[in-house]
C-alpha cells in the first residue's frame, strides 16, 4: 500500500536549511584550520622554470609554501566514474598535484599555507614564477591541425579518443535521386556549473589516516582518488561529505581533495582548508564541453530521413577528466533519437589550453540536442513542414529498442509529450498567427525534443548499497552512498523507505551525511541515477528488513510469519486485520530482552543490470526586438516522461532549476578567453551572464507519467534532462519569428546585431 | 577577512577633511559595493581607508531656497528611487538608479560612490550629465562646485582635490523644470548587470506641446566617461514634434560618441544601440511630457 510515495511531502532538510542550521564544509570546519591558497599559472601554456618562495615564506603568518617541484611524481585520474578493475577502461591519470608543465591559464603551480586568509593572499602575490612559455591553442579544430602545439606527449595530435558509429551505407544511400541535402555546422560555448556553494574541502591526519571533508557529489570515489594520488592505501583515507550547495556534475570529479590531504600531510597532519573562490571555480573545477557539431541529412520532400553524417569536435580543454564519455554520449543519442537506416558517426575529444572540461548536468545531450534540434528545425524551414509533425514522423517509435544497452521505448512518450506541451503553450494557434509578421518586433514559437537515459549501466558499474537500523520507538535511521546534493533524494529515498518497510514517514530518519568509514559503499550522485538506482537497494533492503521483524513478530507472538504483516508501523494479524503490537514495542522487547537481545537491521547490495529512457520536450515563445537585438523569453514549457513521480513538488523544482540552466545555455552565458594570452576574460559573477529571475517567464512544468517497469518505484531519470532542450526551443523560437537560423549559442545581441545585419533586417 | 592596513572613521564633514589631508593615500569608502570588492581582488590589497559612513549629514535629499534639488552623497540608490522629491521632480534619476545590481546593492550603494568611482558605466551618471548637475566637493579651503561634466577627467579619475571629499550632487532648477526625462540601460541581463550602453534623455516642449524647446541626451559607455551628445541636441532645439524628428535627433548623436571595441562589445554594435536608445528614449520622454506623435 503506497502511502509515502507519489504525494508532495516537505522535503526532509526543508527546515535545517532554510533556518540554516545545515552545516556544510565551511560550518564545520573548526577556526584553528590553515588555509591553503592556490598560485595559478599566468600563461597558457608551458613549463614552470623556477619558483622564488623567498618573500613569500618572510610574511608574518605563512606556514609552508609547497611548489610543483615538491609534488610526489604519480599523475592521477581525477573523473567521478566508478574505478574499473580493466586498465583498458581506466580513467586517464594526467596530472600532478601541481604542474610544472603547466596546461591552461589558471593551472595549479604552488600552493601557500598560512594562518589566516590575508597571509595565505599576500603569500601568493609574493610568489615569484618564471616560465618558459609554449605556444597554445584555444579552438578544437584548431588543435587538430598537423603543427598544432602538443598538450599531452602521449596524445598526438591532441586527440584524447576517437570513436565512430556505422550504420547502412549512407555513401550509397545519399545518391538516391530527388534528396534533399541539408547541412549545418552548430556550436556551443564553454560553460560553468555555477552551483552557489564554490567547491571546498578541509583535511586532517588522525591515527595515522587523513580524513577529508569535502564538498562533493561521490565520497567514495574521491577517496579512492585521495589514495591514488598520494600514493597511500585506500583505507589510509576517509572522506565525509555533509550537505552541500549542489555539484551539477562540477563535483562529479575529485577536485582538491588530493591537493588539501597532501598539504595536511606536508604540515605534520594539522587541519587545513582549502576553498575556492568563485573566480577559481570558473578557471581551476571543470566546465562543460564546449563541442562543435558538423551535420548532414539527405532528405525526401515528403521529410524521410534517408542518409545521415555527424561530426562532434569536442573540446576537452587541458585534462581528460571524464574525457571521452561526454561527446560519444552525444554522438549515441544521434542515430537513436531519429532512427534513420544509414547513419555515418565520428567524434573526437580534443585536448586544448583551456580549463578541464569534465561532468555537467546534461553530460553532452544539451550539446548534442542544440545541434540536433536546430538541425531538425533547419530541415522543417527548408521542406516547409511544420516542426511538431516533422518530428511527430520521424522521431523513435514505441517498441523502440537500443541494442546495446537494451533499453526500450514502452510508450508513446514524445508524442504526449508533445502534445501537453503544444496545449500548455497554445502552440498550434501561435505557430499559425506568427508565420509572415513584418516590423521591428516579431514573436515565434519553437520546439525542441530531448533524448536520455537514466543511469550508466550497461558502460559502467551500477550497484546500490542501502543499510536499515530500527530504533527502540520503531522508528528507523538508513543510508546509502547515493548523495543528497540538493536535489532532494534524501526526501524522495525516505518516502520510498517508508512504504517498502511499512512505517510512517515521521519515523524514517535518513542519515545524510556520507562518510566512508560508516556509510555502505556507493558510488554518489551522478548521471540521473539516484532514484532509479537507490530505488533497488531500498526495495531489497526494506524486504530484508521486513523479514527480520516478522520473524521477531513471530517469536514474540507465536502467530505463523505467513500470517503477519507490518502496515504503518504495527504488527498486524492478516487472517483478522488485528494489531498486535507497534512496532515500537517489538524493537523495545527484542532489544531489552534478557533471553535474546537482538539489534534490528539489514544491509544489502542491488545489483542493477538495466538502465531506463526517459524523454520529453521543451516550447518557447519568444519576442524578438530586431533593432534591439534582444530576445525576450515569454513562455517556456517543459514536459517530461520520467515515469511515476515519486514526489511531484521536488520533480517541479528540479524542472524549474533545470530549465533555468537551459535558458543560460540558449541566451547568455558563455565564458570567453583571451585569444592573445589564453587567459579568462569573464570569470565572475557579473561578467559571466548567468540569467536571472527577472530573464526568465514563468517556468512551466508538466509531466505525463509512464511507470517505468524496470524500476521498482516506476521511476527514472529527472536530474539532468531538463536542461537539454530549453536551448534548442528558443533557438527555434527566434527562427520562426525573424527567418533567422543562429547555429551557435549562447544567443547574445551581438551574435543577433550581426545576424540581422546579414539577413539586412537593420537598417543604419 | 579583508586586507586592510587602517580605518579611520569620520564622525562629521570636518574630520573626513582633517583625515583626508592626514592619509593622503588613503582612500574613501562609503557604502563600501566597490572598495570592498577591489580589495577582495587583490586591487586594492593592503589600503588605508577612511570611512565616510557615520556621515548622516550627507544622506537625503531636500530643495534649497532657489529649487536646486540638492543629493547628499551618500543617499543610497534605494532612497533615491522612493524619495518624494524625485519622484515628483526628477523621477528619471530614480529609475535609472533603480537598475543598479541588485536589491542590496542598491541599499548600500551610494551617488557619491557611484560618480567619484569615474567609471562611465554608471547608472546615476548619463542621467546626471543629462541634467547638467553640479557636485559639490567640501575641502579644506571650503565648498566648491563643480560641474558634472568637468568632475569627471578621465576614466576611473575624478577631480577630487587634496582633503577632498563630495558632499552633494545639486540639480538646478532649470534642468528639471517642465522636463521630463527617460533612461535606456542596455544591459546583457535584466537584473545584475553593467550597462552595455546608458541612454538618458530629457526633454522640454512649449506649451501648445508641439515643439521641442529643449534635449538633452546623454550616454554612458559611449566614451571612456559620461558624455552629451550636443549635435543631437541641437539638431530637435525648436522643432516640430515628430517621429521623423525623433530619427534625426537619434542619429545626430553619432556625431559625438566614441564607444570602443572591448570583449564585452564591439563598437559598431555599441553604436547602433546608442541611436536606437536614443530614439526610444526621445519618443518616451516627449511623451511624457504630454507630446502627441
Amino acid at each position: 500500500m503506497s502511502k509515502s510515495v507519489g504525494k508532495s511531502v516537505t522535503r526532509v532538510d526543508a527546515y535545517e536549511k532554510v533556518t540554516g542550521r545545515a552545516k556544510y564544509m565551511d560550518d564545520l570546519c573548526d577556526r584553528s584550520a590553515l588555509l591553503v591558497k592556490i598560485c595559478h599559472s599566468t600563461i597558457a601554456h608551458g613549463f614552470v622554470k623556477s619558483i622564488d618562495t623567498t618573500a613569500a615564506e618572510a610574511i608574518p603568518g605563512v606556514v609552508r609554501v609547497l611548489t610543483c617541484f615538491d609534488v610526489p611524481d604519480i599523475p592521477f585520474p581525477t573523473a567521478g566514474h566508478p574505478w574499473s578493475t580493466d586498465p583498458d577502461h581506466q580513467d586517464v591519470a594526467d596530472r600532478l598535484l601541481l604542474n610544472r608543465h603547466v596546461r591552461y591559464y589558471g593551472d595549479e603551480v604552488a600552493v601557500v599555507i598560512a594562518e589566516n586568509e590575508v597571509a595565505a593572499a599576500q603569500g601568493v602575490r609574493a610568489l615569484k614564477v618564471e616560465y618558459e612559455e609554449l605556444p597554445f591553442v584555444l579552438d578544437v579544430q584548431k588543435a587538430m591541425e598537423p603543427d598544432a602545439p602538443q598538450i599531452h606527449e602521449e596524445y598526438p595530435g591532441n586527440i584524447l579518443k576517437h570513436t565512430d558509429i556505422r550504420k547502412g551505407d549512407y555513401e550509397k544511400a545519399r545518391q538516391e535521386p530527388g534528396l534533399i541535402r541539408i547541412e549545418g555546422w552548430y556550436d556551443t560555448p564553454t560553460v560553468q556549473h555555477c552551483h552557489i556553494e564554490n567547491h571546498g574541502c578541509y583535511a586532517y591526519m588522525e591515527a595515522g589516516r587523513i580524513v577529508v571533508v569535502s564538498s562533493t557529489q561521490i565520497p567514495h570515489i574521491v577517496r579512492r582518488v585521495v589514495g591514488q594520488a598520494l600514493g597511500i592505501p585506500w583505507g589510509k583515507v576517509r572522506l565525509v561529505k555533509p550537505y552541500i550547495g549542489g555539484g551539477f556534475g562540477n563535483k562529479q570529479d575529485a577536485l582538491y581533495e588530493p591537493l588539501c590531504a597532501w598539504c595536511s600531510t606536508m604540515v605534520g597532519g594539522r587541519l587545513v582548508k582549502l576553498e575556492c573562490s568563485r573566480e577559481e571555480t570558473f578557471v581551476s573545477n571543470r566546465v562543460r564541453h564546449a563541442i562543435r557539431t558538423h551535420i548532414i541529412s539527405y532528405v525526401r520532400p515528403d521529410g524521410t530521413l534517408v542518409a545521415r553524417k555527424f561530426e562532434a569536435f569536442s573540446n576537452q580543454g587541458a585534462y581528460a577528466s571524464h574525457g571521452h564519455g561526454v561527446v560519444a554520449k552525444g554522438m549515441g543519442a544521434f542515430p537513436q533519437l531519429y532512427p534513420c537506416e544509414n547513419v555515418e558517426c565520428d567524434c573526437w575529444s580534443v585536448f586544448t589550453n583551456r580549463p578541464a572540461a569534465g561532468a555537467m548536468r546534461g553530460y553532452g545531450i544539451p550539446q548534442a540536442m542544440w545541434a540536433g534540434e536546430c538541425h531538425i528545425d533547419d530541415i522543417c524551414n527548408r521542406l516547409g513542414m511544420e516542426p511538431v509533425e516533422f518530428r511527430r514522423k520521424n522521431l523513435m517509435p514505441v517498441g523502440y529498442q537500443d541494442a546495446f544497452s537494451k533499453n526500450e521505448l514502452y510508450s508513446d512518450t514524445f508524442c504526449q509529450c508533445m502534445e501537453k506541451g503544444m496545449e500548455v503553450l497554445g502552440y498550434p494557434e501561435k505557430y499559425r498567427a506568427y508565420r509572415n509578421q513584418t516590423g521591428p518586433v516579431r514573436r515565434g514559437v519553437g520546439v525542441a525534443v530531448f533524448w536520455y537515459n537514466t543511469a550508466v549501466w550497461p558502460i559502467s558499474l551500477e550497484s546500490s548499497s542501502c543499510r536499515m537500523v530500527v530504533n527502540q520507538d520503531g522508528s528507523l535511521q538508513f543510508q546509502t552512498g547515493e548523495t543528497e546534493i540538493g536535489q532532494g533524494c534524501d526526501t524522495a529515498y525516505s518516502q520510498m523507505v517508508a512504504d517498502a518497510v511499512g512505517i510512517p514517514l515521521e519515523d524514517v530518519h535518513v542519515i545524510s551525511t556520507q562518510d566512508t568509514d560508516v556509510t555502505p559503499f556507493g558510488t554518489g550522485a551522478y548521471a540521473s541515477r539516484q532514484t532509479y538506482i537507490g530505488g533497488f537497494s531500498i526495495m531489497q533492503t526494506a524486504k530484508a528488513l521486513r523479514e527480520r521483524i516478522l520473524n521477531i513478530a513471530h517469536d514474540q507472538t507465536r502467530m505463523p510469519v505467513s500470517n503477519l504483516d507490518l502496515v504503518d508501523g504495527r504488527i498486524v494479524r492478516k487472517s483478522d486485520g488485528r494489531v498486535l503490537k507497534s512496532l515500537g514495542e517489538l524493537a523495545t522487547e527484542a532489544l531489552y530482552s534478557m533471553e535474546n537481545s537482538r539489534h534490528i537491521t539489514a544491509e544489502t547490495t542491488a545489483q542493477i543490470k538495466s538502465n531506463a529512457y526517459s524523454f520529453g520536450c521543451s516550447f518557447a515563445e519568444v519576442e524578438v526586438d530586431i533593432p534591439m537585438c534582444k530576445v525576450t523569453l515569454l513562455n517556456l514549457v517543459n514536459v517530461h516522461d520520467c515515469g511515476t513521480l515519486i514526489n511531484p513538488a521536488l520533480a517541479e523544482a528540479q524542472v524549474h532549476g533545470g530549465m533555468s540552466m537551459g535558458i543560460g545555455y540558449g541566451l547568455s552565458e558563455q565564458l570567453l578567453f583571451d585569444e592573445k594570452t589564453g587567459r579568462p576574460l569573464n570569470n565572475n559573477l557579473l561578467d559571466y551572464k548567468l540569467s536571472t529571475i527577472m530573464d526568465h517567464p514563468r517556468l512551466e512544468a508538466r509531466f505525463v507519467e509512464n511507470p517505468e517497469p524496470t524500476s521498482p518505484y516506476g521511476t527514472k531519470a529527472l536530474g539532468e534532462p531538463p536542461a537539454c532542450s530549453p536551448a534548442p526551443a528558443i533557438r527555434n523560437a527566434i527562427l520562426h519569428a525573424t527567418g533567422v537560423a543562429v547555429d551557435s549559442c549562447p544567443i547574445t545581441p551581438h551574435v543577433l546585431y550581426e545576424k540581422f545585419k546579414a539577413a539586412g533586417l537593420l537598417e543604419d | 577577512m579583508y586586507d586592510l592596513k587602517a580605518l579611520y572613521q569620520a564622525g562629521t564633514v570636518a574630520e573626513a577633511v582633517a583625515l583626508r589631508l592626514a592619509h593622503p593615500e588613503a582612500h574613501i569608502i562609503a557604502g563600501g559595493s566597490d572598495v570592498l570588492v577591489q580589495m577582495r581582488e587583490g586591487k586594492r590589497a593592503g589600503v588605508e581607508l577612511i570611512s565616510i559612513q557615520g556621515l548622516d549629514e550627507l544622506r537625503g535629499v531636500s530643495m534649497e531656497a532657489d529649487g536646486t534639488l540638492r543629493i547628499g552623497s551618500l543617499t543610497s540608490f534605494s532612497h533615491i528611487t522612493r524619495d518624494p522629491l524625485i519622484r515628483k521632480h526628477l523621477n528619471v534619476l530614480g529609475e535609472a538608479v533603480d537598475q543598479v545590481g541588485g536589491p542590496q546593492i542598491r541599499n548600500i550603494g551610494t551617488i557619491g560612490g557611484n560618480t567619484c568611482n569615474g567609471v562611465t558605466s554608471a547608472d546615476s551618471a548619463s542621467t546626471l550629465f543629462a541634467y547638467d548637475a553640479i557636485v559639490e566637493l567640501t575641502g579644506p579651503d571650503g565648498v566648491r562646485r563643480q560641474p558634472i561634466g568637468e568632475f569627471y577627467i578621465k576614466a576611473g579619475k575624478v577631480d577630487l582635490r587634496e582633503g577632498e571629499i563630495q558632499t552633494a550632487i545639486l540639480i538646478p532648477k532649470d534642468s528639471y523644470e517642465r522636463t521630463f526625462g527617460h533612461y535606456i540601460k542596455y544591459a546583457m541581463r535584466n537584473a545584475m548587470d553593467i550597462a552595455t550602453l546608458g541612454t538618458s534623455v530629457n526633454v522640454r516642449l512649449s506649451a501648445d506641446k508641439k515643439t521641442v524647446e529643449r534635449a538633452r541626451v546623454a550616454f554612458g559607455v559611449a566614451g571612456p566617461v559620461p558624455l552629451r551628445a550636443e549635435t543631437a541636441e541641437q539638431a530637435a532645439a525648436g522643432q516640430p514634434v515628430s517621429l521623423q524628428l525623433a530619427e534625426t535627433f537619434a542619429q545626430a548623436v553619432k556625431a559625438d560618441i566614441n564607444p570602443r571595441d572591448s570583449w564585452r562589445a564591439a563598437k559598431d554594435f555599441r553604436m547602433h544601440i546608442a541611436v536606437e536608445s536614443a530614439k526610444r528614449a526621445f519618443l518616451e520622454s516627449v511623451k511624457l511630457a504630454g507630446g502627441v506623435l
